[in-house]
């Protein structure tokens, strides 16, 4: 829900906001401008000494006015000729033409009316309701994709368009949403819908009759500082009977013109003083620094607009469509579809066209548009849902709890849930279990056990698929290899192997970062911007199926790479271990958020085996803040695979690595990484006790011996791996 | 052409009881190229004391900037009453604003004053830009403003 209000006044007054923005942030240069330009103040000076003074330089002097910025204009009659000067408050003497230039002019008639009168004002003002909508929106979900307002500012993980967007928006959305806020309250101000409450002294009864006293002998004005004028009129001349009229930014009154007493004197009330105020916040002119930071704010929008348009249309175009789709009501199959990224949808098309092809009527749909009631022939319902952040529901199925528990099950119809994740969150598949739960609550046949998917897997997924047609009586075996993102071609530049004497050929391969215009990069193509943990896909050649490895460098470090073992009979190591420098293989690039050191200065735990070394590698080379990290690494024999060795005797010499255990299955005591872990129980628990984190990268049986050792080193500090991972200390890259 | 019966905003003593005593009087104000936005306008009577009698127009729709026409304001206190019903669009430079209504004979040659007040955006405010005494004999003379209005004439 919240996303569609975020989306649709973002993508359809997309041209009036940049419009807005704009001409605001050309607009927020003038404040300054003027202070830049304005003669300086004298300081001390009353407004009686600057009366008197632009009283002698003009005798026909009629005005005084002193604008925010401090800049001081005089309007006079010399003759029967108007006059204007901005003036120099020492010498009360012309320095400036008083006119308004007309760009300026122009541009403030563009920015709150588009040169279109009272129609334009209203179309301004509906941008601006438009900008406060994406602001208030926005602000919820940055906190939501961060996870809480407390953790506004902690960093940004995730594609490149949609990192730029929330990182500029969450720095510009207080400036854009006061923008926003002070030019609704200025209309209201306009169109006469606020209160009025200036201050309006009625004029004074009588006055002395006496003319010719001079400013600077007048009381009232002697004791008023230059600082607090806005405005002083003169009396006209010759008129005994009229007086000076000084406004401050306190009150307007009356000043005898022969006494130079304060006659009258009034005090506006709250909504002049806050609409001053607001006036101020909106235009900079008073704070010319403020108003320069608007604009930047401003300047924002136009980035903001396309970094938002693009991540719309690129989770549009990860829906796919399905040709010959049953309607609703007609279809034998419902399948149901809760996606963030898009990826849930690429699955659920397959299921269906799987089904379509023995002759089912399929209809596919967002879970969020979840109505039992109107499917009159469904013979099965299946739910394919994502999870998004801590279990919350991903967009495309926003709601559909709540419809699940209102709606009337349909009997002797089963529903089917199938989650999609990743095991690394906490929240793995949290999103279908609550699904599951509440369709189980609310009477639904389950007759399928939750299954799911980790990472996208499409080997899970075909073994799902065969259950679920042994249960409708269908014989399906369905492989997905969801769509990889465009791939871009790799140049190897180095291997350095290990292994062949243990029977574990291994390399560590090096690529040169492939160089990707930034219009690709923003559209999702080409490599992004990546860090070591992410998760580098190969499509080996004669295969659709892509494999994954842990990325051992980040972009920073200028390469890609990669720790590979040839596993035996397996088509996308041999060709890897086959490339010479200079060959190429396709790639693409997978976030993996999950499998990423905190930025804190806590201790880090590394424990890695075999070419679970790698990612911990990344984050020790890039560890150039010297965070304690300490390294326990499991290879076979220290003459044949282990790798790194003399980069981690680098690090360890330069402080960026702390403390290095090794262990050896084939040689001496043939330890495994978790019995050295067992050795070092008393320091890890002195770790633990500091804060630390732990991050295991390996092989399954590698880490569940690791999290069974772990169980029993933190049980006396009351700790538990399931606890740590819940708290997001314990993290696994598992393969 | 504007057409307007009577200045209703006028004391009722100056509005003629049926229009018998009254004569229709054609407004004209040419603006002068002052180089700015459009110029709100208060045209208003005071009487031989000088003190406000009341309002004939009022050229600028945004009460909120009344303030600028300062005389008008301060005579009225702001009242935008005064103005209720004979209001109209704010008049750019080099354009003419007419006005078309019945005054009561009684407002001639009987010490009345016809005055203009003027202001824009950004720009001076000007009070009594036009001062101009009711008389049978000032119809058709054109009278010069100070800083907005380039003439201004009242005829029958």
């Amino acid at each position: 829900m919240l996303r569609q209000i975020h989306r649709w006044p973002g993508l359809l007054a997309a041209a009036l906001i940049l419009t807005l923005a704009l001409s605001g942030a050309a607009l927020s240069l003038f404040p300054a401008l003027e202070r830049l330009s304005s003669p300086a103040a004298v300081s001390g000076q009353t407004v009686g000494d600057l009366a008197a003074k632009v009283l002698a330089a003009h005798p026909g002097v009629e005005q005084i006015r002193r604008s925010p910025s401090g800049r001081i204009t005089a309007y006079w009659f010399e003759g029967d000729v108007a006059g204007a000067a901005v003036v120099d408050p020492a010498t009360g003497q012309d320095v400036a033409s008083a006119d308004q230039g007309a760009m300026q002019r122009w541009l403030t008639d563009f920015h709150r009316s588009l040169l279109l009168g009272d129609a334009g004002r209203y179309g301004s003002a509906v941008g601006a309701v438009a900008m406060l909508v994406l602001a208030l929106s926005g602000a919820l979900l940055v906190a939501r994709r961060q996870g809480g307002w407390q953790r506004w500012f902690a960093p940004i993980k995730g594609p490149l368009a949609g990192r730029w967007h929330a990182e500029l928006a969450r720095v510009a959305v207080v400036g854009l949403g006061l923008s926003a806020v002070t030019a609704l309250w200025m209309t209201a101000s306009t169109f006469d819908l606020l209160p009025s409450d200036e201050a309006n002294p009625a004029l004074p009864q009588t006055v002395s009759g006496e003319v010719g006293l001079s400013p600077a002998a007048m009381t009232a004005l002697q004791q008023t500082p230059m600082a607090d004028l806005r405005d002083l009129t003169f009396p006209y001349a010759g008129d005994a009977t009229d007086v000076f009229t000084l406004t401050t930014g306190a009150g307007t009154g009356y000043i005898d013109q022969g006494t130079g007493e304060m006659l009258a004197w009034q005090s506006p009330g709250p909504w002049t003083t806050v609409g001053e105020w607001i006036y101020l916040l909106h235009t900079g002119d008073g704070a010319a620094l403020w108003g320069l930071l608007l604009g930047l704010a401003a300047l924002t929008v136009p980035v903001l607009s396309v970094t938002g348009g693009l991540i719309w249309w690129r989770n549009r175009q990860s829906r796919p469509r399905l040709h010959g789709m049953a309607a609703a009501s007609m279809a034998e199959t419902v399948i149901l579809v809760g996606s963030e990224g898009g990826t849930t949808w690429g699955f659920a098309a397959a299921l269906a066209r799987a089904m379509q092809g023995h002759g089912q009527g399929v209809h596919l749909a967002a879970l969020s548009s979840f109505a039992p009631q109107t499917y009159a022939h469904a013979k099965q319902i299946v739910v394919m849902t994502a999870t998004w952040g801590n279990g919350d529901a991903p967009t495309s199925a926003r709601g559909a709890l709540e419809r699940i528990a209102k709606a009337a099950p349909l009997t002797g119809v089963p529903l089917v849930v199938l989650g999609f994740g990743d095991r690394n969150f906490p929240a793995f598949c949290a999103y279908a279990e609550a699904v599951e739960t509440a369709a189980r609550t609310a009477g639904w046949a389950l007759p399928m056990a939750l299954d799911r998917i980790d990472r996208q897997s499409p080997q899970a997924f075909a073994r799902w698929s065969r259950a679920f047609g042994d249960l409708i009586g269908l014989p399906l075996d369905i492989t997905h290899q969801p769509e990889a993102p465009q791939s871009t071609a790799l140049r190897l530049l180095s291997r350095k192997d290990y292994g062949d004497s243990v029977q574990a050929p291994t390399s560590i391969l090096r690529f040169a970062l492939p160089q990707t215009p930034l219009w690709q990069r923003l559209t999702g193509r080409g490599i992004g911007r990546f860090s070591a943990g992410d998760l580098l896909g190969i499509v080996p050649e004669g295969s659709t199926v892509a494999r994954l490895y842990s990325l051992a460098s980040a972009q920073s470090d200028g390469f890609v790479e990669i720790v590979v073992r040839k596993h035996p009979g397996g088509l996308c190591s041999g060709q890897l271990l086959a490339l010479r420098p200079g060959d190429t293989v396709q790639a693409f690039l997978r976030p993996n958020p999950g499998f990423q050191p905190d930025t804190s200065k806590a201790p880090l735990i590394l424990i890695g085996a075999g070419t679970g070394i790698g990612p911990l590698v990344g984050f020790l080379r890039a560890n150039r803040g010297h965070r304690p990290m300490h390294l326990w690494f499991g290879a076979r024999h220290p003459q044949a695979d282990y790798l790194y060795a003399e980069d981690l005797a680098t690090w360890q010499a330069d402080k960026r690595l702390t403390s290095l255990r090794t262990a050896f299955s084939r040689m001496g005591r043939r330890h495994y990484v978790q019995d050295v872990l067992r050795e070092d129980a008393e320091a890890i628990r002195r770790l633990m006790a500091q804060g630390a984190r732990i991050m295991v990268c390996g092989g399954r049986e590698m880490a569940k011996g690791v999290r069974d050792a772990m169980t029993d080193i933190l049980h006396p500090l009351g700790l538990s791996p399931a606890s740590l991972r819940a708290g997001g200390r314990y993290a696994e890259d598992v393969y | 052409m504007k057409s307007l019966i009577a200045a209703l905003a006028l004391s009722t003593a100056l509005i003629a009881p049926g229009l018998a005593l009254a004569r229709p009087v054609t407004l004209t104000v040419n603006m002068a190229q002052y180089g700015g936005p459009g110029a709100y306008l208060a045209v208003y009577v005071t009487d031989a004391s000088g003190a406000y009698v009341g309002s004939l127009w009022m050229a600028g729709g945004k009460s909120k900037y009344y303030k600028h026409l300062t005389d008008w304001a301060q005579m009225t206190g702001g009242d935008v009453a005064q103005v209720d019903g004979i209001t109209g669009a704010s008049v750019g430079a080099g354009q003419q604003l007419q006005l078309s209504m019945d005054l009561a004979d009684a407002l001639f040659d009987a010490g009345y004053t016809l005055h203009i007040d003027a202001a824009a955006e950004e720009m001076r405010d000007s009070p009594n830009e036009i001062a101009v005494p009711l008389t049978a004999a000032g119809a058709g003379q054109a009278v010069r403003g100070r800083r907005y209005i380039a003439d201004f004439t009242y005829g029958f």
